[in-house]
Order: structure tokens, then C-alpha cells, then sequence
């Protein structure tokens, strides 16, 4: 069936409402995530629903939540943490990639870690310091995490299930600007495995490729190019680690060009990443330099200076008109 | 720091049991021991000292990256392990040796770690829930603490049947108690009344660093501001160990939420090969200590109970015997296959792993193949 315009908001919970009801083992934890249903509502009503044995509100220490989950998972649970905002996993970092991240290698395979932290993240909300930013470069860098990030609500109602299934720990990033626009979700089945990219709209002369809140920027980007005669391809990144390359070189290989846009820094970045491999395994398909477009490498700036910072529309049609100049 | 007025001791440093207000609550439980579980515990302190000595001789012959020496830390380690039931649940920090060996785990697992083979590699499962050793101060207090919430939401306390109820019991130092973790640890255990035993063994010292600069109190006194109750023993007496560990992991197992227990010992030895206490310690120190060692006294127990020399020296030849044995088995250890490296990095399927493994192969065959 559909559901008809829906946010990403309600189709995380509907997904989180989908992995309790049908795993007994999911549990989801985290700050202020019972009664009230998270700071972003996302679960709204699963408390009341499955009992505070499922739903935990948990004390005030992310390192306390993510190191709490592992042993919940030794234990053969499958916990969902909740980090209520980017800029606060780092009292979390240490056990998410020292423990988390290593403990399968270290017991050489005969412990699985399927935990999920959920972290809603990136700009566009006017909100104070620790509260826009976007961490995901230091989650993709480390080796044992498996990072997603979806952009819309029918993908937010299938990623968080497919996270949850995931035998490996998967850190989840939700971008909040994209929780309150609405969309239909598919219910029957997912249409695109967890760690796939896909082309959301097709092109000819140029390729676009990113993630999270950044997709509608693009789509924008392209649709304004379309009526000025530049044909773009956009590509939804959708899993950060590992990265889905094949859509990717086989689009570049027919448009010759590429750019990549995130909010993000731009150094050592996941759009450095594609950047990399898509000039080693595209070289002689190359028109023009693969360009990206990211957030400046200054913290996250004050609310007033958030459109400044953040790369719309205008800052990819500057790189496309760059891009295609060569 | 040293005993205190609170210590609670069982057996004293010259190897009489102590009758007091405070040991009585405890002494019931040594007196259900027999005389064979006695002698136990005697084999085991001897024996994983014996290793510990051969160890760090491998290392000192160059055979071990590093060697973490257990050495004086016996009787907490020992008594504390016995008092575990076989289904209860054991996070070590990265010297309980000992304890590794009374669950099952062969010390050459140990070696293999420590001279650059493995991160760890037993699987607990098979080794009667002894967890895999935490080398990030503290952290393993967080899993501990998780898997204690995971009994309770199982319903696997305070049962009715006591063969039913689980706990977990998670070790950890004086340094340690500094961590944040080790402290976050406390709220989640208090916040969810989770079964388990928190034990410190305070040896004193976090490497060079003194404990009077980790805590300006008792640190048995710690857990009582989280809602913990805390007990202070003589870690050197393996009576007390195993006794005032028994009773509280019955509480914990009973449903009464967890418990802290401060172990006073001291690393006789250094805090690894790497380290040298002679710039940072006095002997003065050592002098109290030795004569508070756990082996000697417990000896002199046994004997007044009639123990005699046969079983002394049965033990001694046990000692030497796995030290043997271990020295030849790590002489013949060799080097893990590269491909290992890729192997188990994730549960599933992951193409990056596939990838670089596939590359690593051609890139070895190619010079197998004498080409360049």
C-alpha cells in the first residue's frame, strides 16, 4: 500500500513502530525519547505503545547510551540509539569507534554488533552552536561502521528497517531540514538495497551526486540548468559507507563530469572520497575536474550566517557553469 | 593508601582467620568452602604466578611485544572469579590472567595477544562467558552495565530460583575510576538496578600516577553518590575475595541492583614491561606490601588446616609445567595469513573488504610469481 504524503519525520517512526513490532529484540534508547518522543517527535507514541521495556529513556551520557547499547547487544539485543543532535555524538565518539567499530574483529567474528544510532544532523533549522552540523566524514573513516543517510520519507521507512536488520553497527544520519516535507512511502517492499546509490533524475552533460538534505538542493540545482539547456543526472548517495561507486562511474562515464555536493566541510570529506575514486576509475571519461561544493572548512557558523554558509542551488550552478566551461 | 578501619578481612597477613563484627556478615561462605575448593585456590594463585614470571621473561628474551604482569593481584582475582557462577557473565579489564584460566580460556591466548597475533580472539561463548580483554581504560564498564540490563530485561533476577538469576561482574582499576566512563557506568547500573558487581582491584597505581591522585577519598566510598552500596576488602586475602564478592553477587542476582567493591592490593610488579617503578615508587612501599602477599599467607592457612609439603610441591611442579608449556607452544606460534586482516571487520558482506583483500592477493602472488 501508500501512505500519501507523509513526512520524514512520521516515516521514521512508522519504521521504527514496523522494526518493534515485528523483533522482539529491537529496542530503541536514548534521551528524552519516551513521553515527549524525542525533540523531534520521530518517536512519538512508541513508548506508550511498546512499554518503557522497549522504548528507554535513558540518563543524559551519550558515551553511557552507545556503550550501554553494545553490551545490550552482547546480551542479543538490537538497540536503536537516539543522539538527540550531531554536534552531541562526540561524548559517544570514543565507544562508537573504539568499541563498536572494532568489537566484531576483535572476538574475529564470533560477535555481531547490530546497533543502530540514529543522528539527526546538518543545517537549515536556525539553531544554536553543536546543533547543524554534519559528522558523517568520521563515521565513513572508520572501518566496521556502515553509515547511511536517507533523503526522503519512503527511503527514511526502508533505511531505518534495513539498519535495524543489519548484522553491523549502522549510524544513521537524518537530515533535519528534511524531516517536515512531505512525501509517499511505499509500504510492500524497499525498491533499493541499503548501501545502493540511485539516479533520481536522469541527464546527459553533467553528473550531480550527494546525500541527506542536500538531494532537494540538487534536484533545484538541476531543474534551474534544464531551463537554461544544461542536461544534469543527479544521484542519491543514500549510503555514505560503504559507497555505492557503479551508478556513479556509469554516469560520469556518460556525462564526463562531476560534481559533489554536501554540507559538510569539504576537506578530507566524503565528497574528497568520490572526488578520488571517480578520477582513478574515470580518468580518460573525464570532461572537466570533478568539483565540489561543501560547506566551508569553518565551524558551523552562527544561525544568521547559515544560508552563507550552507551550498544552495546558486553555489552548484556556479560549479556546473565552472564545470562545464572546460 | 592502606587498610583502613572499613577494610573487611577474612584472613589476615599472617595467615589467621579474623573474627569481627565486620567479617562475620562474610564468614559463613568460606565456611561452606571444602577443602578441595581451598586447595583450588591455592593451585590457581601459585600457578598464574608462575605463568606470569614466564611471560615476562618471554618478553624480556624479545619473544612478547609486552607483558602485563598480574603479580601480588592474585587473592582478588581468585577469590572474585570463584565466587562468579558458571552462567554469570565476567568483563575483565586486561590483567585477570587468572581468571581468564579458571573460565576455560587457554593462556596462550593471552601470549598470542601480546606478541602481535591477536586483538583478543576468544569467543566468550566457549570460554564460560569470560569477555574479551578492554585495553581503553574503563570502557568495558559501559558493556558490562548493557549486558546487566539485557538480564533484566530478560526477567533473569530474582527468579525465585536462584540456578536461574544471572549477573555480571566487571573489573577495572584505581585509574580507571577516573574514566567518565566508569562513572556513567554507575548512573546506568543505579538508574536500571542492574545485577552486577562492579570490582575495583586498587593496586595503587595507574602506571607512574599514585591513587591519591585519582581520589582524595576512600574510592569504596565512590559508589555510595550514585546509590551504589560500596564495601571495601583486603584484595589480598582470597577468603575475603571470594566471600564478600559470593554475597554480593547473590544481591545482585536476588534482584537488590549492583554493588561496588573496592579491592586493596598492590602491583607488586611493573604496570607492564614497558614501565620502570623504580623512578616513581619507594621501597618502603613494597615492604609493606610483601608482607601482605596473598600467596603466603594463604599458605600458612592451609597449613594450619594440615595441608602438607606433598601438596605444596605438587602445586610448584603445576606451575612449572605450564610455563614449559607455554614457552614451547610460543616459541611455535607463527604469523596470522594476511587475509586475516579482512576477515571479520563486519558481519556482513562488505565490498571494500572484498575488494582490498582481492588486491592484496595479486599484489603478493605477483612477487611469488618472481616477477616485479
Amino acid at each position: 500500500m501508500t501512505i500519501e504524503s507523509i513526512s520524514m519525520a512520521k516515516a521514521l517512526n512508522s519504521g521504527l513502530r514496523k522494526a518493534l513490532a515485528d523483533d522482539p529484540k529491537v529496542l530503541l534508547m536514548g534521551e528524552d525519547i519516551g513521553p515527549l518522543g524525542g525533540v523531534f517527535r520521530v518517536t512519538e507514541g512508541l513508548q506508550a505503545e511498546f512499554g518503557d521495556k522497549r522504548v528507554l529513556d535513558t540518563p543524559l551520557a551519550e558515551s553511557g547510551i552507545i556503550g550501554t547499547a553494545i553490551g545490550l547487544a552482547m546480551r542479543g539485543y538490537r538497540p536503536v540509539c537516539e543522539i538527540q543532535f550531531d554536534g552531541f555524538i562526540f561524548p559517544g565518539f570514543d565507544q562508537i569507534t573504539s568499541q563498536l567499530a572494532k568489537l566484531t574483529n576483535r572476538h574475529e567474528g564470533t560477535l555481531s554488533l547490530p546497533v543502530v544510532i540514529r543522528v539527526p544532523y546538518g543545517g537549515h533549522i536556525g539553531a544554536v552552536e553543536h546543533h547543524q552540523e554534519s559528522p558523517e566524514a568520521y563515521f565513513a573513516h572508520t572501518p566496521g561502521l556502515r553509515v547511511v543517510s536517507p533523503s526522503t520519507p519512503h527511503d527514511a521507512y526502508w533505511m531505518i528497517q534495513e539498519a535495524i536488520a543489519s548484522n553491523d553497527p549502522v549510524v544513521f544520519f537524518e537530515p533535519k531540514s528534511r524531516y517536515w516535507p512531505k512525501g509517499d512511502v511505499q509500504t510492500e517492499a524497499s525498491d533499493t538495497p541499503l548501501h545502493s546509490s540511485r539516479v533520481v533524475r536522469a541527464g546527459t552533460e553533467l553528473t550531480l551526486v550527494g546525500h541527506g538534505a542536500m538531494l532537494a538542493m540538487m534536484l533545484q540545482a538541476a531543474q534551474i540548468a534544464e531551463e537554461e539547456g544544461t542536461s544534469i543526472e543527479v544521484i542519491d548517495l543514500r549510503s555514505i559507507s560503504p559507497i555505492d561507486f557503479e551508478p556513479i562511474i556509469a554516469s560520469v562515464q556518460k556525462t564526463g563530469r562531476l560534481i559533489v555536493a554536501q554540507e559538510a566541510p569539504g576537506f578530507v570529506s566524503v565528497a574528497s572520497e568520490i572526488a578520488a575514486t571517480v578520477t582513478e576509475r574515470c580518468f580518460y571519461s573525464l570532461e572537466a575536474p570533478v568539483l565540489r561544493v561543501t560547506g566551508f572548512d569553518t565551524p558551523f557558523p552562527p544561525a544568521k550566517l547559515e544560508t552563507v554558509y550552507l551550498p544552495d542551488a546558486d553555489r552548484i550552478l556556479e560549479a556546473v557553469d565552472r564545470a562545464m566551461a572546460y | 593508601m592502606s587498610y583502613t578501619a572499613a577494610t573487611v578481612q577474612l584472613l589476615s597477613p599472617e595467615g589467621s582467620l579474623v573474627t569481627s563484627d565486620a567479617s562475620a556478615e562474610y564468614l559463613p561462605y568460606v565456611e561452606k568452602l571444602s577443602d578441595e575448593q581451598l586447595r583450588e585456590f591455592h593451585r590457581q594463585m601459585v600457578v598464574i604466578r608462575r605463568f606470569d614470571i614466564e611471560a615476562a621473561n618471554l618478553q624480556r628474551q624479545g619473544q612478547l611485544a609486552l607483558w602485563i604482569p598480574s603479580l601480588g593481584q592474585e587473592a582478588a582475582q581468585v577469590g572474585s572469579g570463584f565466587a562468579a557462577r558458571p552462567h554469570d557473565h565476567i568483563f575483565p579489564a586486561y590483567r585477570e590472567h587468572v581468571i581468564a584460566r579458571i573460565r576455560g580460556v587457554d593462556p596462550i591466548k593471552i601470549i598470542e595477544m601480546l606478541r602481535g597475533i591477536s586483538h583478543g580472539g576468544w569467543d566468550p561463548a566457549e570460554n564460560n562467558n569470560f569477555h574479551l580483554y578492554t585495553l581503553v581504560i574503563g570502557s568495558q564498564a559501559l558493556h558490562a552495565t548493557g549486558y546487566a540490563m539485557g538480564i533484566q530485561l530478560d526477567g533473569l533476577t530474582a527468579t525465585g530460583n536462584p540456578d536461574a538469576d544471572e549477573a555480571v561482574i566487571v573489573y577495572f582499576g584505581d585509574g580507571a575510576t577516573s574514566q567518565g566512563d566508569v562513572s556513567e557506568a554507575f548512573v546506568f547500573a543505579a538508574s536500571y538496578q542492574t545485577p552486577q558487581v562492579f570490582f575495583l582491584q586498587n593496586n595503587h597505581w595507574a602506571i607512574s600516577v599514585p591513587v591519591s591522585r585519582q581520589s582524595r577519598t576512600p574510592l569504596y566510598l565512590r559508589s555510595s553518590g550514585f546509590g551504589i552500596p560500596g564495601v571495601q576488602i583486603d584484595g589480598n586475602d582470597v577468603l575475603a575475595s571470594y566471600a564478600v564478592t559470593s554475597a554480593n553477587l547473590d544481591a545482585a542476582r536476588g534482584g537488590e541492583g549492583p554493588r561496588f567493591i573496592e579491592a586493596l592490593t598492590y602491583r607488586m610488579g611493573a604496570h607492564t614491561t614497558s614501565d620502570d617503578p623504580t623512578k616513581y615508587r619507594d621501597a618502603d612501599d613494597l615492604d609493606f606490601w610483601s608482607h601482605a602477599d596473598p600467596i603466603t599467607r594463604f599458605e600458612t592457612y592451609l597449613r594450619s588446616r594440615g595441608e602438607g609439603d606433598a601438596f605444596f610441591a605438587e602445586v610448584a611442579t603445576e606451575g612449572d609445567d605450564l610455563a614449559s608449556d607455554v614457552r614451547k607452544r610460543t616459541l611455535e606460534l607463527g604469523s596470522p595469513p594476511a587475509s586475516k586482516m579482512f576477515e571479520h571487520v563486519y558481519s556482513d558482506p562488505h565490498p571494500l573488504m572484498d575488494s582490498q583483500r582481492a588486491w592484496l592477493e595479486g599484489y603478493e602472488a605477483a612477487f611469488e610469481g618472481g616477477e616485479e
